[in-house]
């Protein structure tokens, strides 16, 4: 009973944080309080107040409406890492398991070896490379994750293969698509979702390091990364902007953390006996 | 004959395990060299196809035809890519990246004099967050009922979502800013030779990238002490009278260690990612920087050497933890 209590909580934080950054990303599509990129240099480091409910940063422009602008582009980017790496993570992941035993053993080798990359390093030489662009940043985020994924998910689908199921469904002569589409899929579903769940949190994560860099979202975008970046040249004389897009950037990848260690306790049963 | 057949089985067992360790070490090797030249190759051919003449790029657009093909066979560019590969990963295994195509400088000796900044401060985060996250990790494992081990496993989920860089915004802020009891970034032009002050500007660096680190150590040392919490061995120990914490030292402790010995070969790679970003929020003059510095500057050369360095220190601390657990554990010998 404790333990059900305990994951409850788990996913009602999760989803609380994530629409909490959701319903930002949203509300700056239609409405910020004004400009994000309007510069008014009479207001410089403005505290907080009625007109700007956040201060200003050092240009002067609104710190709030950046801050519910940035969230659009760190749930964006997020998206697009969650999407790429899942499609590519589990089409892996299902291939390498269903092919031949040398072409298995090599996929094995090969995820291995894009596990231990660096991911960031690889990001930081593509976006030297490219120049640095959320796109650069996606796609390098995304190859990274993908391998974990690809990891985890050829595991499973190599459980799952064992299970007398999918024999009796070879011994009736299925083929492997329908195999895919009946047996495995709805078995490791559970396992995709939290997967997608922690992929979004590195993604958010990495995206704002790579942008406070500067090897990520490129100005005069906004970004809570860049925000930070900026804001510490001016420490001194004003900390408190520092403070916005840090706590943002936590509740969201903590959000997406705490779904996912949700999603895990109430969708896989055999947690729910033992582990708190 | 019972005790033939007895030892001749313990005699094929410990073959067995000796083959297996064999096997083990000998696909280890395998792995680590492999990937090794697949990263290298990777890195070598993301810098060398994309950019263009590195030849132009060194002389600028304005440079004369002859100027331009006589520092292409001077840096071998002409070469098929392979050859010009091959050579540098050969000249690379014998420790000579070469000197950079825009400042003339030697690459090796660069890196190893910015480690003397970055191999202590991710020492010194390591040791930290070892020194913190096992004790930390244990205690909220043998009180994960109750309300404080909750919590401190509440701090450590909030520790992986803080961004390392902001960590370390907010430490200058209190440490140097108010209280200015550290530096709040920069490094003594000396060196170690002026080692405290040394020391002194490494506190802020280490501790921002130990938090992050410390606080997903935490996590595996909790859960897998709670793994070790729910076995029969330890419920045993539990019943000749010892109590919870007595039967952890005794029964626990190494049995929780593996899968923290192989986690913290793992994040090795997420450690020079951080102290990249940690040098960069502190200014030290570490490898991180120096490589940020080189990728804004387009010293392609000395990219791809800092990359190549940094990827085979990160494969050879793996390689050699999972050595060290192989040795230690022989269930992690067993293929997958």
């Amino acid at each position: 009973m404790n333990k059900r209590k305990a994951s409850n909580q788990n996913l009602l934080f999760g989803i609380c944080m994530v629409a909490f950054s959701s319903t930002m990303a949203l509300l700056s599509v239609f409405w910020t309080p004004y400009d994000p990129l309007e510069i008014n240099p009479d207001i410089s480091l403005a505290k907080p107040s009625w007109s700007h409910l956040l201060g200003t940063d050092v240009l002067g422009r609104d710190v709030l409406s950046n801050l519910l602008a940035g969230s659009r582009t760190t749930l964006i980017t997020a998206f697009l890492v969650v999407i790429i790496t899942m499609s590519l993570g589990v089409t892996t992941g299902i291939g390498a398991a269903l092919s031949p035993r040398w072409f298995n053993r090599t996929a094995i080798y090969s995820i291995d070896i894009v596990l231990a990359l660096p991911a960031v390093l690889f990001a930081i030489v593509l976006a030297a490379i490219r120049g640095p662009s959320t796109f650069t940043a996606v796609i390098a985020i995304s190859i990274a994750t993908s391998a974990a994924v690809a990891q985890v998910t050829r595991r499973e689908v190599a459980v799952v293969l064992n299970s007398d199921f999918v024999l009796a469904a070879k011994a009736c002569n299925s083929n492997k698509l329908k195999i895919v589409q009946q047996h495995i899929l709805p078995n490791i579903r559970a396992s995709l979702f939290i997967q997608a769940s922690g992929a979004a949190a590195i993604a958010i994560l990495a995206e704002s390091t790579l942008s406070y860099l500067g090897l990520g979202t490129t100005p005069p975008a906004p970004s809570w990364g860049r925000m930070l970046a900026s804001s510490q040249q001016y420490l001194l004389i004003d900390p408190v902007v520092a403070l916005w897009p840090g706590l943002a950037i936590i509740i969201t990848v903590l959000g997406f953390n705490l779904l996912g260690d949700g999603l895990r306790e109430a969708l896989d049963p055999t947690l729910r006996k033992s582990r708190s | 004959m019972m005790l033939e057949m007895h030892t001749q089985l313990r005699q094929s067992r410990k073959n067995n395990s000796l083959q297996n360790l064999v096997l083990y070490i000998v696909r280890r090797i395998t792995l680590f060299v492999g990937s090794l030249v697949t990263a290298s190759a990777l890195v070598f051919l993301l810098l060398r196809i994309l950019p263009g003449d590195l030849a132009q790029a060194k002389l600028g657009i304005d440079a004369s035809p002859e100027a331009l093909t006589q520092t292409r066979t001077e840096f071998g560019l002409d070469d098929p890519l392979i050859l010009q590969f091959l050579k540098w990963l050969g000249h690379a295994l014998q420790g000579d990246l070469g000197v950079s195509m825009l400042t003339g400088a030697n690459i090796t000796q660069e890196i190893a004099n910015k480690a003397t900044v970055t191999l202590p401060l991710i020492g010194l985060a390591s040791a930290l967050a070892l020194i913190f996250a096992i004790p930390l990790g244990m205690y909220s494992a043998l009180n994960f009922r109750r309300r404080r081990g909750i919590t401190i496993s509440a701090v450590s989920q909030l520790g992986i979502a803080i961004p390392t860089f902001w960590v370390g915004v907010i430490l200058v802020t209190i440490f140097s800013v108010k209280f200015q009891i550290f530096p709040s970034g920069g490094f003594p032009d000396a060196g170690w030779s002026s080692w405290s002050s040394c020391l002194e500007s490494l506190v802020l660096p280490a501790t921002t990238l130990a938090l992050g680190q410390g606080a997903m150590l935490m996590r595996f040392a909790r859960s897998a002490t709670i793994d070790v919490i729910q076995q029969d061995y330890f419920r045993t120990a539990r019943a000749t009278g010892l109590t919870r914490s007595q039967a952890l030292r005794i029964h626990g402790v190494r049995n929780s260690l593996v899968p923290v010995v192989s986690v913290l070969g793992m994040q090795i790679a997420t450690l020079i990612v951080g102290a990249i970003i940690v040098e960069h929020v502190f200014a030290l003059p570490g490898i991180g920087q120096m490589l940020l510095q080189d990728v804004s500057i387009r010293d392609y050369t000395k990219v791809q050497g800092t990359v190549a360095t940094t990827t085979a220190a990160v494969f050879l601390v793996s390689f050699l933890i999972d050595a060290i657990l192989g040795l230690l554990n022989p269930k992690s010998r067993v293929n997958q």
